[in-house]
């Protein structure tokens, strides 16, 4: 249903932030007196003046697709898939990107910050974030995906010398590329149940999915990427460290955009597991349990930026709460619920307008003030009333009062939970109670957070004595971005149908798509005013009486989080486990790798035998046939005996020399072995290798340790026993078997025919080693020439004493 | 004419088991070295009867190989009881 011609293959577009990001350092360089930021807001406004011109053909119901092959043989390849849903976070990503672009223009220093790599890493970021949402293709959907981890972490650690900067980027590192491969396995497995990349197949193909044997393992998998990319619990942990990265960073990623491609995951992969109770279960729960943990958490905090990143995992519960319930539409017809996604995406939208604006507000005051603790802020309304109309419009659409968006959605948010009530499948109807008593009381402690951002940052007295450097309204540059989003927050309060017609309904679309014919028919009209008779209304009053309650008795009841002990928190988990596993790693490792060849030895020859002789008999291989062992003669077993006395007193020679001439015993017999065995050759050459060995032996014998049993206790000598035996043991009935059934006869019969008629020679191991298989001899050759020149280089160049040779001395 | 052969060769490998003997009991390196050149001697012998016993001259070298190799062993065995090393550095090193 493309409603029009496009002629620009638009899927390069996702490419243009990346390869501006190529310029971008020469731009640093080569132009110095103009800040490089005003050269790098040209790209997100162009890409979103360009995406917004789909607007009308996704309000249709309309969709575009572009598409670049990749690895064609695999069927992978770079997808523009634009549709209501996509262009959503598209415009997101573009417009909020041209924002913090333009702030950071004023906020990052141009003389002392390394803007190059800045600029850099953030355009990395946005193609990374526009290939997240437009690809329809898993694979480069997760190559996207964990682009957006590594710019993320580039961008955390930006002040690479600070330790906490350094911290934050790792952990965010560890749990976001966690939960990507996590998501990988989903897509794997995704892609064996459906036989294709592509999410638009695969949703087509959503009603067969749900029967098959992976998909409740897919779905708890792709869960758990979408969990830790949006900061769920228990995965939300990452995010209050994250806020070490500078502001327009912790604005632009860990507030608008990259926490949410989690949520576009869900929202994107709704249509193909909404339908399951585990997907319903799941989603709602946890992302109620996140709401309430994060908006709990929230007061406890005394940084700026630690609240409002604990707002931000609050606000992302909501959302996926409200995704969770909008699943159940599959399910129940009650129009409530096809209302609750519309309410998520609605949401959305809001909460990247207020905590966009809320961030960039605390990075001015930040920046104007030196210091983010609330403690020693307070009184600022007087010397900065922009930037605090500013964070009261965000504050209070945060809490979700009117006139301000927040409210609006917050609404139908309690709406949906209270509605969840009545929902009848998979237990709902027993538990379904609490829902919307959870999301109540995280409402309640959501107000008083936002109250003490904004009314301990601006209200109360003056202690601007305390502060680093004296306070004063910031920039007019700096305060465009924010004032434009404060606009839009209020903007969206009166106007919501325009946004819903125009965004949201298309988007809705995407993700319930099987419900309405096309946008148009979705018969959702946001109203401010419900009447006396909505339950929101009075549950908003309730939040409101209960919280400004709360907030005035804090002193009174925040001693309350000092109950529980660090030790109980998951931060403390996460260290626990990093450490407990380098240090359990280290034990292990250094329980087997003891750095002793003889251990080494042990594992290998212990291991070779028993996986061998367990083969032999698991698999029936060992066959005893009697009648193809030749007679024993007289002369081979006296032999033998010879040999076997021998190799004994090799084992058992208490000193070197007689261990060496043991040796010389033991080669003298196998010689004679080789006359017993008629092979005049390798008696002779036997006889020469073994008295020229025994003299090298002898040569070297001043350089060789005395035979000492050192570390050679009991049990290391039974265990040596036992390995040698089993080892002896499983030559032999490999031996034995091996000889008992010859599968193909032997050649050696062209050998005998031929070798005068073809080779013209007599002695057939000698034309063997030359005629018929003269490469092997031409290689070993060559090993003995390598040995030998080796010995040389051994011996002539020797590396001076005194350097250390073994790293870890 | 083989038996009378057979029953020489059991003495030889019997008597090799004799020096073995000696070669384990020691008590002095000079003694096991003088019993591991016997051994050797033997294993000519031994070598011998058998080229006869199988009636092919292919083991006529390894005896003669046998001669040399158990002299420069001996010899080289004698020198390191005596010197220490086999092979001594020239007096200009």
């Amino acid at each position: 249903m493309v409603g029009r011609r496009i002629l620009l293959e638009f899927v390069l577009l996702i490419f243009l932030p990346v390869i501006f990001a190529v310029l971008v350092p020469f731009v640093y360089k080569k132009i110095k007196g103009i800040h490089t930021g005003w050269f790098v807001l040209v790209v997100p406004l162009v890409l979103f003046g360009y995406y917004a011109s789909f607007l009308p053909l996704v309000m249709d119901g309309g969709h575009a697709i572009s598409e670049m092959k990749w690895i064609p043989s695999l069927g992978i390849a770079f997808t523009s898939y634009i549709d209501g849903l996509s262009l959503l976070f598209t415009l997101l990503i573009t417009g909020i990107g041209s924002l913090v672009v333009l702030y950071s223009v004023f906020y990052m220093d141009r003389e002392k910050e390394d803007l190059g790599s800045f600029y850099v890493y953030l355009l990395m970021f946005m193609t990374a974030m526009l290939g997240v949402v437009q690809s329809d293709n898993t694979m480069t959907l997760y190559l996207f995906w964990e682009l957006t981890s590594i710019s993320s972490f580039l961008l955390i650690g930006f002040w690479y010398t600070k330790d906490k900067s350094r911290f934050g980027a790792l952990k965010s590192m560890m749990i976001t590329v966690f939960g990507g491969l996590m998501m990988l396995g989903a897509f794997i497995l995704l892609s064996i149940m459906g036989e294709t990349f592509s999410v638009r197949e695969l949703i087509a193909e959503a009603p067969e999915l749900v029967s098959h044997p992976y998909f409740t393992l897919a779905l708890v998998l792709l869960l758990l990427g979408a969990f830790t990319k949006s900061a769920q619990f228990p995965f939300y942990i990452w995010l209050p460290d994250a806020m070490e990265a500078p502001t327009p960073v912790s604005a632009y990623l860990h507030s608008a955009t990259m926490v949410k491609a989690g949520i576009y995951l869900v929202a994107r992969f709704t249509p193909i597991f909404g339908s399951a109770s585990t997907w319903i279960w799941l989603v709602t729960g946890i992302g109620l349990l996140t709401l309430f943990w994060g908006s709990f958490f929230a007061v406890k905090q005394t940084d700026l930026k630690a609240i409002l990143a604990f707002s931000t995992v609050s606000q992302l519960g909501l959302i996926m709460s409200l995704l969770g319930a909008g699943a159940i539409s599959y399910h129940a017809t009650a129009a409530v619920f096809g209302f609750a996604t519309y309410a998520a995406i609605f949401h959305l939208i809001n909460h990247a307008a207020f905590k966009g604006g809320l961030f960039m507000i605390a990075g001015i005051i930040d920046h104007e003030t030196g210091t983010r603790d609330i403690r020693k802020l307070g009184g600022l309304m007087s010397v900065m009333p922009i930037s605090f109309t500013v964070a009261a419009i965000g504050s209070l659409s945060m809490a979700g009062l009117p006139p301000f968006s927040g409210f609006l959605s917050k609404e139908m948010f309690l709406e949906s939970m209270v509605a969840l009530r009545h929902f009848e499948l998979f237990n709902f109807d027993t538990w379904g109670i609490l829902f919307p008593i959870v999301a109540w009381i995280a409402s309640v402690f959501t107000f008083t957070y936002s109250m003490y951002f904004v009314l301990k940052t601006f209200m109360g007295q003056k202690k601007f004595d305390q502060l680093p450097t004296q306070p004063h309204e910031a920039p007019i540059g700096m305060l465009i971005s924010p004032m434009i989003l404060a606009t839009i927050v209020i903007l969206v309060f009166f106007i919501p149908n325009v946004i819903g017609k125009w965004m949201i309904k298309p988007a809705v679309m995407a993700i319930q798509p099987t419900l309405y014919a096309n946008p148009s028919a979705i018969d959702i009209h946001v109203k401010a005013w419900h009447g006396f008779g909505a339950a929101g209304l009075w549950l908003t009053i309730g939040v409101v009486a209960f919280g400004t309650l709360l907030y005035l008795t804090i002193p009174k009841w925040q001693p309350l989080y000092r109950m529980q002990p660090d030790s109980l928190s998951l931060n403390n988990g996460y260290d626990a486990m990093m450490r407990g596993s380098e240090k359990g790693m280290n034990r292990v490792s250094r329980l087997y790798m003891t750095g002793k060849i003889r251990t080494y030895l042990l594992y290998m020859f212990a291991f070779m035998s028993v996986t061998i002789i367990a083969l032999l008999f698991l698999k029936d291989a060992f066959v005893l046939d009697m009648n193809s062992f030749a007679a024993i003669t007289l002369y081979g077993s006296l032999n033998a005996i010879v040999l076997i006395l021998s190799v004994g007193f090799v084992v058992f020679a208490k000193s070197r020399l007689a261990a060496i001439i043991a040796l010389g015993g033991v080669g003298y017999s196998v010689a004679l072995f080789f006359v017993i065995f008629k092979a005049p050759d390798l008696a002779l050459t036997q006889l020469v290798i073994e008295t020229v060995s025994v003299a090298l032996f002898l040569l070297a014998f001043k350089h060789l340790p005395a035979l000492s049993t050192h570390g050679e206790t009991k049990r290391n000598k039974m265990v040596n026993l036992i390995v040698s035996l089993s080892v002896g043991v499983m030559v032999t009935l490999v031996a034995l078997s091996s000889h008992s059934q010859k599968m193909i006869p032997s050649i050696s019969q062209y050998y005998k025919d031929t070798v005068k008629t073809e080779a013209a020679g007599g002695n057939i191991v000698n034309v063997i080693l030359v005629d018929y298989r003269g490469f092997d001899t031409l290689f070993e050759i060559a090993v003995l020439a390598i040995a030998g020149i080796a010995v040389l280089g051994m011996i002539r160049l020797r590396v001076s004493r005194k350097e250390p040779t073994d790293e870890n001395e | 004419m083989n038996v009378f052969y057979s029953v020489c060769l059991v003495l030889v490998i019997l008597s090799m088991l004799g020096l073995l003997y000696r070669v384990w009991k020691g008590p002095s390196v000079p003694d096991r070295l003088v019993a591991l050149d016997a051994v050797g001697v033997m294993l000519i012998s031994a070598i011998a009867l058998f080229s006869i016993l199988f009636d092919t001259p292919f083991f006529i070298d390894a005896i003669l190989l046998i001669a040399i190799m158990s002299f420069i062993g001996t010899v080289s065995f004698s020198k390191f009881i005596e010197r220490g090393e086999i092979i001594e550095r020239g007096p200009n090193r």
